[in-house]
């Protein structure tokens, strides 16, 4: 079995996800540099039975699926997958379409569009870039006097794609939120993530401890995970005065502080994912 | 498979498994740091974080 892992810094995550191969007989890692590999298009034969994405950049992520998918490579996750989780918009979207609960989303176009937005959901609202991760760049928004001033912001300072303006309502979490982990049809783990700062990303400093898989989280965990398609994906949930809601959906995950957290080998379940897939079990 | 810390010129040593690409710390100087060679042992500073970095 050849495995490709395209990578570019080999953080903790993939270094537990690389020693959990090489503990398997049979397979042949072979790992990529997205810094350093080519694509010829049409003409890439990759002697690979899959790839494994393990990019720490969204974009070579999503477009490397795509090119090794195009020269017949099942890849883990898919293109497609990559596509939806690393938008929030799609996201939103995808959940909608398969009614997964989530917060209240709109999405406007141009400042003053979002501004009656704004105001209609009432605030606090939370302004996100819909392409974006770790916590960059999220406003929350508790009065017109701030949202007017964000939206000129985004608008005058930011890129093209921050003219998007995707609005969440604001969900009260009291200090935490949940990160569940679903491989294949199956919520393998979760931990709470708890800060005094409303932002709770462990990447912000969020601090991580074991929370219980419910059969009320597994199940909305799975739904959410199928709604963008499957495969290996990390799923942000808040719980909310209303139930359980779902927040986003990440596609590369990372889950190095969750392993002993947890009790779970996450990336030897991972491991074990690819080969159904590649196998052509999954 | 000793190099040293590129920003506070501190011994760093790289562990058996090191692999090209990983990030490790300099225990002096708290510089993160990437394995560019194992053998011979080189690092630099790490890439500093993009605008698309992330899950």
């Amino acid at each position: 079995m050849k495995i490709g892992l395209i990578h570019s810094l080999i953080r903790k995550d993939e270094k537990f996800l690389i020693d959990e191969f090489k503990a398997i007989k049979g397979v042949e890692l072979k790992m990529i540099d997205d810094r350093e590999i080519t694509f010829n298009l049409g003409k890439d034969k990759f002697d690979l039975d899959i790839v494994v994405e393990r990019c720490i950049n969204h974009s070579r992520a999503l477009h490397g699926l795509k090119l090794f998918e195009s020269a017949g490579v099942k890849c883990v996750n898919t293109y497609n997958v990559a596509t939806i989780c690393g938008d929030k918009l799609l996201t939103s979207c995808a959940l909608a379409e398969n009614n997964v609960p989530q917060p209240e989303v709109r999405v406007a176009f141009t400042e003053e569009s979002a501004l009656q937005a704004i105001e209609e959901m009432g605030y606090p609202v939370v302004l996100k870039p819909a392409v974006g991760s770790w916590g960059r760049l999220l406003s929350k928004v508790n009065d017109r006097d701030a949202a007017e001033a964000i939206l000129e912001h985004k608008t005058v300072l930011g890129s093209y794609h921050h003219s998007i303006f995707y609005i969440q309502k604001y969900v009260e979490k009291k200090g935490k939120d949940i990160r569940s982990f679903v491989i294949g049809d199956k919520c393998i783990a979760a931990i709470y993530r708890t800060s005094p700062h409303w932002i709770t990303n462990t990447a912000r400093g969020g601090v991580a401890t074991k929370c219980e898989v419910t059969e009320e989280l597994n199940d909305i965990s799975v739904r959410a995970a199928k709604a963008v398609g499957g495969g290996i994906v990390a799923i942000d949930v808040f719980e909310s005065a209303q139930g359980l809601m779902i927040n986003e959906v990440n596609y590369t995950m990372e889950y190095k502080n969750s392993i002993t957290t947890t009790g779970v080998n996450i990336p030897k379940k991972m491991v074990e994912y690819v080969l159904q897939v590649a196998e052509g079990r999954k | 498979m000793k190099t040293e810390c590129p920003v506070c010129g501190a011994e760093i040593g790289l562990a058996k498994d090191a692999v090209q690409g990983e990030l490790i710390e300099c225990a002096d100087c708290g510089t993160e740091l990437e394995v560019v060679s194992v053998n011979p042992p080189k690092v630099q500073e790490a890439p500093q974080e993009e605008e698309d970095w992330g899950e």
